[in-house]
């Protein structure tokens, strides 16, 4: 479905991005796990093609078709999507309609069961915006809650869980496992070795280098002993010797 | 004079402007209808006094609410201008009682106009712990030949509220100069809400001002203006605190594309040290992140920038 291939993305002098390629599968859970400032949420951007996260060098493929230069809307209509860390606040834009934009089916109806199914009670949303006034852990539910209503062919999720309730946890794998259930794929971006145990497979990402791939486990405990304590946020393989 | 024909025309714009031309029939509902200078339809409700008279270009009118009467349904009026020439020269004196309140939502209709001149001047009073909302909302047509120059001088005495809500989002706005001033006393309150789209080479000008007497008084200044092609757009927002404790906050957003042109100068002054004042202003192209967000869900970019826009001046 999805195929990265050496993937690099510089920004300024930076090196963000380096050399990067794995694939995703049909129904297949891809997590991307790494510290803060690994590349993650870049990587992301470069995906969906956000404004100033054109690769210097690289291809990207969705099922078989070159969207290396296609715009985001583009993308989205082939059916790939992106629910950003800190999803963007919109002053007089209705939940129940913001929930809806990528869906093909409409009725308010239909966005209240995607605002319970990510465990926001609908009565108390039905009326109010995706502006300022919600908590960042609700704000952070509507983008799920709207990802689940476009149903896509793959869906980026950015630390899903970031800023989300204990309770509510359990609605962020429910929303993974979903889109694996229809047959859509996810690339789960996240800095918690608990949530990537979802994933089928993994990449570990540091410095800008996607350089272990693998099951969540393997990828888990090598995190766990190498990145975790690595102040400095070294390409962990150099601190391995 | 028969002005059946304006009556009826007046209504029927106000009908396709999404308004409900049915209030003008309710008992329970205070309106007062007024085209260019004529007074072409009135009610009133207990609690409410207008006295409308017609001068040589438009109408003076003094409304007052009696003493703690809350005027319950929002007074409707209507003011338009029909022709594609003239001038409606509004003068208003409010007095809200103490104790009292009252909403006005008013509509001015100006579909077909190429020079015509809408001209408000209000004093308002709203005295001890009165309320006072005003909301005008306005229908222009695509000329844009229109020039509205509103100014209010409102004054809040102790535990007074203020709502103002100004709205200039459908068809070519021409010239607007909004001049609002408030003075707030003792633990009064204002907010102060203005919107436009502004398109061609239309001119945009919002001058508002709070000042913040009182101990404990509040205001609150939100301005959201969007400006594309040839438009220019100013707001000045200024709060000014000489009240122990009070507060206030400006806020405003401007948002252009292409050659439109946007300024926007918030003014803070404090004069007492308890009290707190803050601003946030943002010029520019519509929010990076908030174009995404709606692209990645397959939305056109024109389409997208539609949506913020119109959600922002909603």
């Amino acid at each position: 479905m999805l195929k990265i291939e050496n993937l690099s993305l510089k920004r300024g002098d930076k090196q963000i991005i380096s050399d990067i390629s794995f694939t995703v599968g049909d129904g297949e859970i891809f997590g991307v796990l790494g510290t803060n400032g690994a590349g993650k949420s870049s990587l992301a951007y470069v995906l969906m093609g956000s404004a100033g996260y054109a690769p210097d060098r690289g291809r990207i493929t969705f099922n078989g078709v070159d969207i290396t230069n296609k715009t985001i809307d583009e993308r989205a209509k082939l059916g790939i999507t992106l629910a950003w860390q800190e999803p963007a606040r919109f002053e007089g834009l209705s939940i129940l309609d913001y929930v809806l934009l990528g869906s093909e089916k409409k009725g308010h109806q239909l966005a209240e069961q995607y605002l319970e199914q990510m465990r926001l009670n609908p009565s108390e949303y039905r009326k109010r915006e995706v502006d300022k006034t919600l908590s960042g852990g609700e704000r952070k539910k509507v983008e799920l809650a709207s990802i689940l209503a476009m149903k896509p062919k793959l869906a980026i999720l950015d630390e899903p869980d970031s800023g989300i309730d204990m309770l509510s946890q359990e609605a962020v794998v429910s929303l993974i496992k979903e889109i694996k259930n229809y047959g859509g794929s996810v690339l789960l971006i996240t800095h918690d070795e608990e949530v990537i145990k979802v994933a089928d497979r993994s990449a570990l990402m540091c410095s800008g280098l996607a350089f272990k791939v693998g099951d969540p486990p393997e990828i888990i405990d090598y995190y766990k002993r190498n990145c975790k304590p690595c102040p400095t946020r070294v390409y962990p393989s150099l601190k391995d010797g | 004079m028969d002005y059946t024909q304006e009556y009826k025309e007046l209504l029927e714009i106000y009908r396709q402007a999404e308004g409900n031309p049915a209030v003008f029939a309710d008992q329970k509902v205070a309106h007062l209808i007024v085209h260019q200078n004529r007074v072409l339809g009135s009610h009133l409700v207990p609690g409410l006094d207008v006295s409308p008279r017609e001068t040589a270009d438009g109408v003076d009118l003094k409304i007052k609410v009696l003493p703690g009467v809350k005027i319950e349904f929002p007074v409707h009026l209507c003011f338009g201008v029909l022709p594609k020439e003239g001038v409606q020269r509004i003068n208003i004196e409010t007095e809200v009682g103490e104790e009292a309140g009252v909403s006005l939502l008013a509509h001015c209709i100006f579909p077909n106009a190429i020079k015509v001149q809408h001209l408000m001047e209000a004093t308002i009073v709203v005295r001890k712990n009165g309320f006072y909302r005003y909301n005008e909302t306005h229908f222009h047509g695509e000329e844009g030949g229109v020039v509205v120059v509103p100014k209010a001088r409102i004054t809040l005495d102790e535990g007074a509220r203020l709502e103002t809500y100004f709205q200039l989002t459908k068809g070519k706005v021409g010239r607007l100069e909004i001049d609002y001033e408030v003075e707030a006393g003792k633990n009064a309150v204002a907010e102060m809400i203005a919107k436009a789209y502004g398109y061609g080479q239309d001119l945009i000008k919002i001058k508002e001002r709070c000042v913040l007497k009182g101990d404990g008084s509040r205001g609150i200044i939100k301005s959201r203006v969007a400006v594309k092609e040839d438009a220019s757009s100013e707001v000045y927002s200024e709060i000014a605190a000489y009240g122990r404790q009070s507060r206030g906050h400006v806020d405003c957003v401007e948002i252009l594309q292409g050659k439109a042109r946007a300024r926007a100068v918030p003014i803070v002054d404090v004069f007492e040290e308890t009290a707190k004042i803050t601003h946030e202003a943002a010029i520019g192209s519509v929010d990076k992140q908030q174009l995404e967000t709606l692209m990645a869900r397959g939305v056109r970019q024109d389409e997208a920038v539609d949506i913020i826009i119109k959600g922002m001046l909603k």
